[in-house]
C-alpha cells in the first residue's frame, strides 16, 4: 500500500516494520511526531517521553544492552544534552539495536542554533545514515537497526527539519518480529572502568574499520550515473534539490554520511571532469573527501549557514559556471512581519505584563514564554539553553554581588528538563534571585506534550503527578508562593516582594496553557470581554499586552483616535486587557453570552 | 501528466496545514507523485504559515523554486502578498478576502497592513480569484467550511478530476460534516469559475 507520510511519521513506521519494542524521547521540534506518532499507531512499542533527552538516550540504551530493539529520538540540542552517554556507549556497543534519531534544524525554524550533528556520530564513532525523503526515512531505520546489531555499534539517523516534515510517498511493509534476548553479563564491556575502557576504544577503532568496509559495499551509497564532466557528491534533502536542479548530472548519493565509502568515491572522482559536494551547514562530507587527497569544491558554491532550497542549490551551480543562469526570479515583497505571539488567554501575558513594570534583569528559558522577548511585551534580558535561566540568573547575582531585582523565567517542563539541579544550586549558594516557575501543565511550545507533572503519560494513561511546590521545598527553598497570572495586581505584589527581599523566592503560577492539551478549551472559556464605545479613549494601553483577540475598529474617539475592538470569537475572558485599561472602558459579555 | 506547484497560505490556525493534506491526498487518488512541506513549531503561535505542494509524474524537491508555482491559495490577503514572488508571472492566485491585521502592526513602525493586498498581487499575478469565501460559507450555513470553499476555488487550477476531490474530503473531514464540505467544494469551484478577472 502506498500512503503520503511525513518524514516522522515514516520513521515510526519504520520502528513498526523493523520489530522495534522500545523507544523513548524529550519532545523537541522537528522531532516530536515520531514518538507521538509511535504512540498512537504502534502499541506493541513500549514508547515513552522522559524528562530530558540524556534519561531517554538512558533507558533506550539500557533496552539495547538487554537485546531489545530500541530507539531515541531528540531534536539536535537535545543530543548535547545526552551527550555524555552518547559518546560513552560507543565503547560497549548496542548488541540489541541501538538507533539515536538526530533531527537537525538548518535554518533554526525553532532552535537556538543549528549545529550539524554529523560531527558528533564522527566524534563517537558512529555510523551516520542520512535519509532525503519519507521512504528512506522509514527504510533506514530498519537498516539502522540491522547496522546496529550486525556490528554491536549505535546508529546515528541523522534527520533535518525539511525531511521530518515534508511529506512524500511511502510503501509499507509488514512488521517482523525479533526476540528479545536477554542481556548477558560481562563487566569488561558494560562496566566502563579505565583498564576495561582501554580495551573496548581498541575494539570500537577496528569496528570503525570493519564498517567503512561495509560503507564501500552497501547498495545505500548508490551511483547514478549522467553527465560524465560533472558529478555531485551528495546527501539528505540536499539529493533532492540536486536532482531538481542539475538533472543531467551524474551523482554519488550517500545513505551512510559516516563512515564514507571513500575508495567508491575516489573512483567516482576520477570517472567525472569536476566534482562537487553538495550538503547543508558543515562541510562534513567535503573534508573527509580533502582529506584522502581527492580534490573536490564545495563550499566554495554553497553557503555553509542556513537551510538550503532549490534556488540556493542551483545559484551555486550558476557561479561555478556548470549552470547557465535562469531568468532572475521575482523578488519577495516587503510586508509588515506576522511574527508568532502568545494566544488569547496565554496565562504567560499577565506574568510578564506585571513582570515588565520592576525594569528587572530577567534570565529567560526556552519554551513559549520566550515570546515575551518580542514586542510590545519586550521582557527577557538572557535566554541560552534549555534550564540555564536559574543558573545563568545566579552567576549575574554573583557579578552583581546581590540578587536583588534579578529574575529567572522558567516553564514547568523545562524545569523538569534540567532547572531543577540549577534551583538547588541556588539553594546551596544562598543566592537571592527570584525564580517564576510558568506552570502551565504542560509542555507547550513542541505542540502540548505530557510531562512527570500532568499526571499523563504519552500514551494517556495515568500517572502519579510530581508537584512543583513540593519539589521546590525538598530541594530548600523557603520562600515559595502560589500566584494567578490572571490577576495582575496580586502577581504585581508578589513579583516586588520578592525582588525587593533578596532571598531566594519561587513564585508558580497556577494557570493553564489555553491551547493544549485540546480538552482543556472547555474548562478555561469565560464570557469574553468588550470594548465599550462611549468609554475608550484611543490610549491603546491595551494594545501593549500584545493579545491577537485585541485590534483596532473602524469607531473614532472625538479626537480622531482609533478606538479598540475584541474579537469575541478569539477572546477567552481572561480579563488581562481590562486591568491595564485606565478609564475602565473593557467589560465582561454577561453569562451566556460567550461563543 | 501536468505537473503542478501549489503554494497554499495564512496565518497559524486557520486550517493550512489541513488544506494542503487535503490537496496532496487527492492528488494522490488521482495516481500523481506528490509531496508536501512546511515548517512546524513557533510559526503556529499566530504567525505566517505556508505549506507547499508538489504534484507531478516524479517530485524530487518537496520546496517550489522562487518564481515555479503554478497557483498561489491564500487564506488571508496580506499573506497572498508576502507569498507572491514564489508564483509564476503567469500564475493564479486565488486569494480569501479575510483580513487579519497582526497585533505588531498595531504598535510597531513599519510598513502596516497593505492598503489593498488583492490589486497589489495583481499586478504580479496572471490571474488573480479573489474570493469572500466567508460569506459562502455561511450561506451553506456552516462558517466552518470556509477553507473547503477556498478548496474547491483552487481545483479549476489543477488537473484532479472532482471524484478524487470528494474522496479526499470523505477521508479528512469529521463524520457528519462530509455532505456540507463537499457543497462547500462544488460552490467554491463554481464562484471561481464564473469569476471575471477586471
Ligand atoms: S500554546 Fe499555551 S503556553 Fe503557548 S502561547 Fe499558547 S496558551 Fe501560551
Ligand atoms: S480578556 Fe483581553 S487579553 Fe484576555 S483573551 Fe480576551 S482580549 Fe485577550
Amino acid at each position: 500500500m502506498k500512503v503520503l507520510l511525513s518524514g516522522n511519521e515514516a520513521v515510526a513506521r519504520g520502528c513498526h516494520e523493523s520489530g522495534l519494542h522500545v523507544a523513548t524521547a524529550y519532545p523537541g521540534t522537528p522531532s516530536t511526531e515520531i514518538l507521538e506518532e509511535i504512540a498512537s499507531r504502534y502499541a506493541e512499542i513500549d514508547s515513552e517521553w522522559c524528562p530530558n533527552e540524556k534519561v531517554a538516550f538512558e533507558v533506550a540504551m539500557g533496552a539495547s544492552f538487554a537485546g531489545a530493539r530500541a530507539l531515541t529520538a531528540m531534536k539536535h540540542v537535545g543530543l548535547n544534552v545526552a551527550a555524555d552517554p552518547f559518546m560513552s556507549v560507543s565503547l560497549i556497543g548496542a548488541p540489541g539495536g541501538l538507533v539515536v534519531v538526530s533531527a537537525d534544524d538548518p535554518g533554526m525554524h525553532s532552535s537556538q542554533n543549528e549545529q550539524d550533528n554529523r560531527l558528533y556520530a564522527r566524534f563517537a564513532g558512529y555510523p551516520c545514515l542520512e535519509p532525503s525523503d519519507s521512504q528512506e526515512s522509514k527504510d533506514f531505520v530498519g537498516h539502522s537497526l540491522e547496522i546496529s546489531a550486525a556490528f554491536d555499534v549505535p546508529v546515528m539517523l541523522r534527520m533535518t527539519t525539511r525531511v521530518c516534515h515534508a511529506q512524500s510517498v511511502v510503501r509499507l511493509g509488514e512488521r517482523r518480529e525479533h526476540p528479545v534476548r536477554g542481556f548477558q553479563p560481562d563487566p569488561r564491556k558494560y562496566v566502563v572502568l579505565p583498564n576495561h575502557a582501554r580495551v573496548q576504544h581498541v575494539w570500537a577503532a577496528e569496528r570503525l574499520e570493519r564498517l567503512a568496509a561495509f560503507s564501500e559495499s552497501s547498495p545505500l551509497n548508490r551511483e547514478e550515473p549522467g553527465r560524465r564532466d560533472v558529478g555531485v557528491i551528495t546527501a539528505g534533502i540536499s539529493y533532492q534539490y540536486v536532482r531538481e536542479t542539475l538533472p543531467e548530472a551524474s551523482i554519488f548519493k550517500l545513505g551512510i554520511s559516516h563512515p564514507l565509502p571513500i575508495e567508491r568515491i575516489r573512483r567516482f572522482a576520477a570517472s567525472v571532469g569536476r566534482l562537487f559536494v553538495v550538503e547543508e551547514l558543515e562541510p562534513f562530507i567535503e573534508e573527509q573527501i580533502l582529506a584522502a587527497g581527492i580534490p573536490c569544491e564545495g563550499k566554495k558554491w554553497w553557503p555553509r549557514l542556513g537551510e538550503f532550497s532549490p534556488d540556493i542549490v542551483a545559484a551555486g551551480f550558476v557561479r561555478a559556471g556548470v549552470l547557465e543562469r535562469g531568468p532572475e526570479p521575482p523578488a519577495p515583497v516587503e510586508v509588515q512581519p506576522r511574527p508568532p505571539v502568545f494566544c488569547p488567554g496565554c496565562p504567560h501575558r499577565g506574568l510578564f505584563v506585571a513582570l515588565k513594570k520592576f525594569k528587572a534583569l530577567v534570565a529567560t528559558d526556552i519554551g513559549c514564554y520566550t515570546l515575551s522577548v518580542y514586542p510590545p511585551i519586550a521582557v527577557g534580558d538572557i535566554c541560552v539553553e534549555m534550564g540555564a535561566s536559574i543558573g545563568t540568573a545566579v552567576g549575574v547575582a554573583k557579578a552583581r554581588g546581590s540578587g536583588k531585582g534579578i529574575v529567572a523565567t522558567i516553564g514547568d517542563s523545562t524545569f523538569l528538563h534540567s532547572g531543577m539541579t540549577g534551583l538547588l544550586n541556588a539553594v546551596h549558594d544562598g543566592a537571592g534571585i527570584t525564580v517564576v516557575l510558568l506552570d502551565n501543565s504542560i509542555t507547550a511550545m513542541t505542540g502540548g506534550q505530557h510531562q512527570p507533572g500532568t499526571g499523563k503519560t504519552l500514551s494517556g494513561a495515568a500517572a502519579r503527578p510530581v508537584e512543583l511546590a513540593k519539589i521546590c521545598a525538598a530541594l530548600g527553598v523557603e520562600r515559595i508562593r502560589v500566584i494567578d497570572p490572571y490577576d495582575l495586581d496580586q502577581t504585581g505584589k508578589a513579583l516586588g516582594e520578592a525582588l525587593e527581599s533578596g532571598e531566594l523566592s519561587v513564585l508558580i503560577t497556577n494557570r493553564p496553557c489555553t491551547l493544549y492539551p485540546p480538552e482543556i478549551r472547555k474548562s478555561i472559556l469565560r464570557p469574553p470581554f468588550r470594548v465599550k464605545p462611549d468609554a475608550c479613549i484611543g490610549c491603546h494601553a491595551c494594545f501593549k499586552v500584545g493579545c491577537p483577540a485585541i485590534g483596532e475598529s473602524e469607531k473614532r474617539t472625538e479626537k480622531g483616535l482609533s478606538q479598540s475592538r475584541i474579537d469575541r470569537t478569539l477572546c477567552t475572558g481572561c480579563s488581562v486587557c481590562s486591568q491595564v485599561c485606565p478609564v475602565q472602558a473593557i467589560v465582561r459579555e454577561p453569562e451566556g453570552g460567550a461563543k | 501528466m501536468r505537473s503542478m506547484s501549489v503554494l497554499i497560505v495564512g496565518v497559524g490556525g486557520q486550517g493550512v496545514l489541513l488544506a494542503s493534506e487535503l490537496l496532496s491526498d487527492a492528488a494522490l487518488r488521482a495516481g500523481f507523485d506528490v509531496k508536501k512541506s512546511e515548517v512546524h513549531g513557533m510559526a503556529q503561535r499566530g504567525g505566517s504559515v505556508s505549506s507547499h505542494v508538489r504534484i507531478s509524474g516524479q517530485v524530487f524537491s518537496p520546496l517550489i523554486p522562487a518564481g515555479q508555482a503554478d497557483a498561489l491559495l491564500a487564506f488571508e490577503q496580506a499573506e497572498a502578498l508576502r507569498w507572491v514572488h514564489f508564483l509564476k508571472a503567469d500564475g493564479t492566485a486565488v486569494i480569501n478576502r479575510r483580513r487579519l491585521v497582526p497585533p505588531v502592526a498595531l504598535f510597531r513602525k513599519g510598513p502596516g497592513y497593505p492598503e489593498d493586498p488583492v490589486a497589489s498581487v495583481r499586478a504580479r499575478a496572471g490571474r488573480v480569484i479573489p474570493i469572500d469565501a466567508e460569506t459562502v460559507a455561511r450561506r451553506l450555513g456552516n462558517p466552518r467550511v470556509e477553507n473547503t470553499v477556498l478548496l474547491g476555488a483552487l481545483s479549476g487550477c489543477l488537473d484532479i478530476p472532482e471524484d478524487d476531490w470528494m474522496r479526499a474530503i470523505e477521508g479528512r473531514v469529521p463524520a457528519g460534516t462530509v455532505d456540507i464540505n463537499c457543497g462547500a467544494f462544488r460552490a467554491g469551484a463554481e464562484t471561481a469559475a464564473n469569476w471575471e478577472d477586471a
